[in-house]
């Protein structure tokens, strides 16, 4: 298929990574977190960590939207459900992200909760209008990616007069998050985290632009490298990140121009901000309180907030204190660095988010690595023998 | 969650809508969020609606600079 295929050409990804050899200083290592989910899964399905040389090692970072979501905002969804008169619309991803007492919208669903998965918000309107004597409550999440779209279609439920229709708004900001892994006490209390450069998210970025950036490269001394996320987009961002390093230089350097510009989507920007405003703090799972991390709607569509609108409350939730996502999101540990995972927690039976969403690293090492892993072990197994 | 795909344009309908396809898959998504949609051109789908443009002529030089790189140069 055009524009996806011609980025996964085999050959050339292991050309670039004989470069990204020759390239890297031998005494010297290179630590790059790809902040983005879909960067995850891309260097996990494609084994790109295999092609790369020790001393250049990729960092899971945060970037799913479905892993950051707090537990206590999955119950205060769950409860919002249960009431007779709702009906509840969300991305699929979110069915199966666990609550606490192992509670999800799944369950909640087959226990009589009318919960709608849909593909879109488009889909969530259709159901307002199609069915004005429910009360149609949108359960929204994502990046900067997803909100434009849920602007929309607040735009248009109020164009159409939809008075059933509502949005629980749970969208993050990506900027805020990356500040956060670098500055927050609790990374120097899992331990310092050697970052030497980020890949930035890609999807994420055709909407903010490449400038967002430009604040981390020069405050905190660090390259961004925003890519798409093929195997070969990820490769050549790797690729960069190491020159950049080698050179001493912190830019912001844009590998997926094909579909970002420095400004990004203005005119998604403008819907954005027409409804939405900052969200002074908002708990990620695993990073804590996130200041400005966050959105809410503004006060004048309080009708459209199904917060104000069903007083929702958000219960405190603790984590299982065995997952380890905390750290995992955070780039601190790996996924099988947890005692959980691949006995209590897979992918049918999850315990924490980062194994929920495909695009979470404890996932993505579920579904790729973990093979990879048993093979290296064996292999090493035969040298020693 | 943030995966989009790159799919082409169709047809363009009215209400900022257009018709596209992805390996011979059709679908009706909005539009609204980009300007200029046109027949032939390739937009980045996600959730239902397109959010950027893809340049063809970017993504030429990418390329070239992917194969660039695979054979190592000069830098
Ligand atoms: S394996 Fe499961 S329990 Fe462990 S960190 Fe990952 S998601 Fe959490």
């Amino acid at each position: 298929m055009k524009y996806i295929d011609e980025y996964r050409d085999g050959r050339l990804a292991m050309d670039i990574a004989r470069q990204i050899v020759a390239t890297a200083d031998l005494v010297r290592s290179y630590h790059f977190m790809e902040f983005c989910g879909g960067h995850t899964h891309a260097i996990s399905r494609y084994g790109l960590e295999d092609l790369l040389p020790p001393n250049v090692r990729m960092i899971h970072g945060p970037g799913c939207p479905v892993c950051v979501l707090p537990i206590g905002r999955i119950d205060a969804a769950i409860a919002l459900a249960m009431r007779p008169e709702v009906t509840l619309c969300t991305y699929g991803d979110l069915m199966r992200v666990p609550g606490s007492d192992g509670s999800n919208l799944l369950k909640a669903k087959a226990a009589g909760a009318d919960i709608r998965m849909v593909y879109s918000t488009l889909d969530a309107l259709r159901i307002a209008e199609a069915e004005p004597n429910r009360d149609v409550v949108f359960f929204a999440i994502g990046f900067e990616t997803t909100t434009p779209p849920t602007a929309l279609a607040l735009k248009a439920a109020i164009a159409k007069g939809l008075g059933n229709f509502s949005i629980f708004c749970n969208h993050v900001l990506t900027p805020a998050a990356i500040q956060n892994i670098l500055e927050s006490p609790d990374v120097r209390k899992l331990g310092t985290i050697k970052i030497d450069g980020f890949i930035g998210p890609a999807h994420v970025s055709t909407v903010i632009g490449t400038e967002p950036y430009e604040f981390f490269a020069e405050e905190f001394q660090k390259p961004v490298v925003v890519a798409g996320f093929e195997p070969l987009d990820v490769i050549q961002a790797i690729l960069m990140l190491v020159r950049q390093v080698n050179d001493g230089r912190h830019e912001v350097e844009n590998q997926y121009i094909r579909a970002v510009t420095v400004f990004g989507n203005e005119k998604a920007q403008a819907e954005v901000a027409n409804f939405f405003e900052l969200r002074e703090s908002f708990e990620w799972r695993g990073l804590g309180e996130v200041p400005y991390g966050a959105l809410r709607l503004r006060p004048q569509y309080a009708t459209y907030d199904a917060e104000k609108r069903f007083s929702m409350v958000t219960p405190a939730a603790k984590d299982n204190p065995a997952c380890e996502c905390g750290a995992i999101l955070r780039g601190a540990r790996n996924p099988a660095d947890c005692k959980l995972f691949g006995t209590v927690c897979t992918p049918d039976t999850p315990m924490g988010s980062c194994m929920v969403s495909s695009e979470g690293a404890c996932a993505a090492h579920w579904t790729y690595g973990r093979l990879r892993e048993k093979a290296r072990q064996a292999d090493a197994g035969r040298a020693v023998a | 969650m943030c995966l989009a795909i790159p799919v082409q344009v169709k047809e363009v309908l009215p209400d900022d809508m257009a018709k596209v396809t992805l390996g011979g898959v059709s679908k009706i998504i909005s539009t609204a969020l980009v300007d200029d949609v046109k027949v032939g051109g390739y937009v980045v789908l996600h959730v239902g609606y397109a959010l950027a443009k893809i340049d063809p002529e970017e993504a030429e030089r990418t390329l070239a600079l992917i194969r660039e790189a695979a054979i190592g140069d000069a830098a």
